[in-house]
């Protein structure tokens, strides 16, 4: 197994080869090759595996495991990496500074293999830190931009945040004697404060990782900053391998004590979380950046499922946490395959226009018909319509909400109707985004030169993005066979509690619990929507009329010639911005307008507040900066006053262990 | 046998309500005229519309795309799977497991998609506004209407509508708190959704308080007869799941033969019939609403749906 690790560190140190081609190429072929062999591992239903390699910690080596739960997420890594290389054929024809992403591509692909691999708490950090640092590398690509190198740093502090967390969570696993590898720590047991405090340290690490609301301050700006393929990446599956850590450490090592209010502290969180990611993004121009927000909005959805699962499980109700969990986990596939076909729909869209604010481009379905295809799948999927594969995971999420009025805790039964709203309220609200994201971008006339000037992309990236789509279908219209995969992983992290197999039920329905309770088929929903449509065609050409004349759009007799006339971004969004950004961003528009005679145009502007930066993050860093003025004194010293200092700070030591002992 | 009478049944449902739709809207239209002392058009006239527009050649802008072109047959094909999916005159018939009612408010929501990009396609002022002002309205229509799933799913243990249905008929429902404030919820629902009249006036052009009818201004020939068709479906859709829901009476169940299943055609006209005329009423006797207040009006839907859903959390017998 540790092949891939070897592969992708002897192209990393390949540096340089006579084109992107070959780097990606190989990084491809190593991927398709680790997705081949983790989906044998997880549909065989085989034993895990287990590898100790003498690297790292001398008394600890390095330990390697592949069970269900890493072999499922080793295949939302690898395909989208699979994909992601695939595309990059084609886009990373057009990049500046190959060298600057060439060489922490590979490094990216592998850190983050190793991350699911990891078997010890060492490795696994040493990992972590590894994924972290080579897709700030690759974040860093084009830092002569200030906005990315502020970005970069933001990532940075919020990434060496986050493992700091991590760490302290496995020390406090570990316990005194130490025994950082996964299985010493399965068998020991945490007690319940310190088993609650290493939850918090695990949502704060990988919660900080994975963006969870408000440690989501960096996704935003870092996620676009990177190269469209590498946004992809980090978006689509970089999350997971977070969402991946937590699920790990709460499910796995943490082990059965589970007390019920954790749930509902992961299930308040990622109720805020998808409804303020879902606010941000409506909000944003910017494509990239309206989907990194997105990406905010879809950890919600899982960390609900997840919560969901954790309460359930500290109630011993199995059976509904299966359910849970399953949809936690279908949603992390989803969300790996629709975020990752939208961004490199948006890389297309970069390379044909150098745009990514919304407001300059418009019209491109007509010059890159099957990019626009593409990215409408996406969208469709994203926002959760049926028949495609976002709408059953967030079925089952909703499924699993209405099998909880069985917790006996008076909090949750209140807490989970209102994360219910939520979700349903973020649904929709992702729809009326992507309606814009898609509207604006490809729909109307186009807003620039650029944008009229458009081609359509290449080959290598229509096929990575085709991949996608066509996956995202085949999992909305066949989901019983992925909770079927899926039941091993269920079954490992759920006492082996999981959904009963779907595959024999007729039609391929989704039978969820039971036969009397709610059922969904995304193959007859699928079937019937095309029998109706191509029917309905069929007899309206053949039977009335197929007449067709072109003619100048008819707008009630005011055909506008300019296309500034239309409905932009902000303007579509502008109702939303009313109704819910009035509260939660303080949104003010204010118009001024020339007095009659003037002829200055009148100007229009939006104020809008982000709360959590200049509620959290703004009185941190003022407090962190008037703390190191205060001591900057410090650096001045004389050699006497520094040696003072050291043996000040000796002697309180000493004091210290003396009194502690 | 009983499979191939099961496919019929279950055609014969989807033809019934195709064939109603436009029915139904002309029923309402008529008694808004009368109410209003005016003689009004013939019942049958939305038929005459749509059969005149079907052979009429499409008027295409250029800046159309192929989207604008699919985007009718997608929304039909959409609507009338989900009003297929809403059981009439029988419950529990072969293929009404294929979706629940979650789905069916996801069907609708495709299709709202489809349609609100077209409104964007042609790229005019009055398309965007259109499609931007649904949108608003859908983000807090969806979630009131899911709520309202939440509290008959709770109830009824299942978000299956023809078990619903079954559930609803038994003896121990009763008179609930959280039905009501489902009702009402639906109900408000279904008003904003069909652009009734303290929303949207399905009857105006021209007014830049409109939603539906700015969407579709650029649709012409068979593409408007499509999106009119689906109108209608829509309508009939939300009256149906009312009466199944809150008047499940004299609902046929699965095999009952053919004289139950005309019975239960026939009262399920009478249902149509007077749902109509409740809406005809309700809409002459109340204004509309400026576009700003209607995120008031949806946002109560919301609340009462919630409140409906909390109340079965804390206790089963509410």
């Amino acid at each position: 197994m540790l092949l891939l690790a070897v592969g992708a560190y002897a192209i990393a140190a390949a540096r340089r080869p006579d084109g992107g081609r070959q780097v990606y190429g190989i990084a491809l072929f190593v991927c398709i090759v680790l997705l081949a062999l983790a989906l044998g591992h997880l549909l065989a239903g085989r034993a895990p595996t287990t590898l100790t390699l003498p690297l790292g910690l001398p008394w600890l080596g390095a330990h390697f495991r592949l069970d269900a739960l890493a072999a499922f997420f080793l295949i939302v890594v690898n395909l989208g990496g699979a994909v992601a290389s695939l595309f990059a054929l084609g886009y990373g024809q057009h990049e500046r500074a190959p060298e600057r992403v060439l060489p922490f591509f590979p490094a990216f692909l592998a850190g983050m293999n190793l991350v699911l691999l990891a078997d010890d708490a060492f490795t696994f950090l040493v990992a972590w830190e590894f994924m972290s640092l080579s897709s700030w590398a690759l974040v860093m690509a084009h830092h002569q931009d200030p906005a990315n190198a502020r970005a970069g740093y933001l990532y940075l502090v919020m990434a060496c945040f986050g493992t700091l967390a991590l760490l302290l969570a496995f020390g406090l696993l570990a316990g005194p004697d130490g025994g950082y590898d996964f299985a010493t720590i399965r068998a020991g047991t945490t007690s319940p404060g310190f088993a609650a405090l290493v939850l918090m340290l695990a949502l704060l690490g990988a919660g900080s990782k994975a963006g969870l609301v408000p440690l989501h301050v960096w996704l935003p700006l870092a996620h676009p900053a990177a190269p469209s393929h590498v946004s992809a990446l980090m978006s689509g599956v970089m999350t997971k391998v977070a969402i991946y850590g937590f699920i790990r450490i709460v499910f796995d090592l943490l082990g059965e004590p589970v007390v019920w209010w954790w749930g509902g502290v992961v299930l308040a969180l990622g109720g805020i979380t998808a409804m303020l990611g879902v606010l941000y993004a409506l909000m944003q121009h910017d494509l990239k950046r309206l989907l990194a927000y997105h990406t905010v909005e879809n950890i919600g959805i899982i960390f609900i499922g997840l919560g969901l699962a954790l309460a359930f499980q500290a109630n011993q109700m199995y059976a509904s946490a299966a359910l849970a969990l399953t949809a936690a986990l279908f949603h992390v596939l989803n969300h790996s395959l629709f975020k990752s076909l939208l961004f490199l729909g948006t890389g297309a869209v970069l390379t044909a226009t150098g745009e990514r604010d919304m407001e300059k481009l418009g019209g491109l379905i007509h010059p890159m018909p099957w990019t626009a295809l593409a990215f409408l799948i996406g969208a469709a999927a994203i926002s959760a319509l049926p028949p495609l594969n976002g709408f059953v995971s967030e079925w089952l999420t909703f499924q699993a909400i209405l099998i909880s009025p069985e917790l006996p805790q008076w909090l949750l039964k209140f807490l989970v109707p209102a994360v219910g709203a939520l979700l349903a309220l973020s649904a929709a609200l992702a729809a009326a985004c992507f309606v814009k994201a898609f509207g604006i971008t490809f729909l109307g006339r186009p807003r620039s030169p650029a944008a009229a000037t458009a081609r359509e992309t290449d080959r290598y990236s229509l096929t990575a993005m085709f991949v996608l789509a066509g996956l995202c279908l085949l999992a909305g219209i066949l989901p019983g066979l992925v909770v079927d995969g899926l039941a091993p992983v269920v079954g490992l992290l759920n006492g082996s509690a999981r959904l009963i197999p779907q595959h024999h039920q007729p039609w391929l329905t989704l039978v969820p619990v039971v036969d009397v309770k709610s059922t969904y088929n995304g193959l007859l929903v699928m079937l019937f929507m095309a029998l109706s449509g191509f029917g309905a065609a069929w007899l309206i050409h053949r039977l009335a009329s197929d007449k067709v004349r072109h003619s100048p759009a008819w707008d009630c007799g005011f055909p506008e010639a300019n296309p500034a006339f239309q409905y932009t971004a902000g303007s579509f969004a502008q109702p939303i911005r009313r109704v819910f950004g009035s509260i939660v961003f303080q949104a003010r528009e204010r118009v001024t307008m020339p007095p009659p005679g003037d002829s200055r145009p009148a100007r229009f502007k939006v104020e809008l507040h982000d709360p959590v930066w200049e509620r959290g993050y703004a009185p941190i860093a003022d407090a962190v900066v008037a703390l190191s003025s205060r001591f900057n004194y410090l650096q001045y010293l004389t050699i006497r006053r520094y040696l003072s200092l050291v043996f000040g700070a000796l002697v309180v030591l000493l004091l210290g262990m003396v009194l502690w002992r | 046998m009983a499979l191939i009478v099961g496919y019929l049944v279950q055609g014969c449902q989807m033809l019934l309500i195709l064939l109603l739709a436009p029915l139904l809207t002309g029923w309402v239209r008529t008694l808004k005229a009368r109410l209003l002392r005016r003689r009004g058009p013939s019942v049958l006239q939305p038929y005459r519309d749509l059969f005149k527009l079907l052979r009429k050649e499409v008027v295409l802008a250029d800046s159309a795309s192929w989207l604008f072109r699919v985007a009718p047959y997608l929304i039909f094909a959409a609507l009338w799977v989900a009003a297929a999916l809403v059981p009439t005159f029988a419950g529990g018939l072969l293929f009404s497991w294929t979706a629940d009612l979650i789905a069916i408010v996801a069907l609708l929501g495709t299709a709202r998609f489809f349609l609100a990009l077209a409104g964007l396609d042609v790229g005019t002022s009055f398309g965007g506004i259109g499609s931007s002002r649904e949108m608003m309205i859908a983000s807090l229509a969806e979630p009131a209407m899911l709520m309202m799933v939440f509290t008959l799913s709770l109830l009824a243990g299942t978000t299956e509508l023809s078990s619903v249905a079954r559930f609803m008929l038994t003896a121990d429902v009763g008179l609930r708190v959280s039905l009501a404030l489902a009702l009402l919820a639906l109900v408000m629902v279904a008003i904003a959704e069909n652009a009734r009249i303290p929303v949207d006036n399905p009857a105006t052009h021209l007014e830049l308080t409109m939603v539906h009818e700015a969407m579709v201004l650029e649709y012409s020939g068979r593409h408007l007869a499509l999106i009119e068709l689906s109108a209608s479906l829509k309508l009939l859709l939300y009256l149906s799941l009312l009466g199944c829901i809150f008047a499940p009476w004299g609902m046929a169940t699965a095999g009952a033969g053919p004289a139950a299943y005309l019975g239960g055609a026939v009262i399920y006209v009478a249902k149509l019939a007077f749902g109509g005329v409740l809406l005809a009423l309700f809409e002459t006797s109340i204004a509309k609403m400026r576009v700003f207040r209607v995120d008031q009006f949806l946002g109560a839907a919301l609340m009462l749906g919630l409140l409906g859903a909390l109340l079965l959390f804390v206790s089963r017998s509410l």
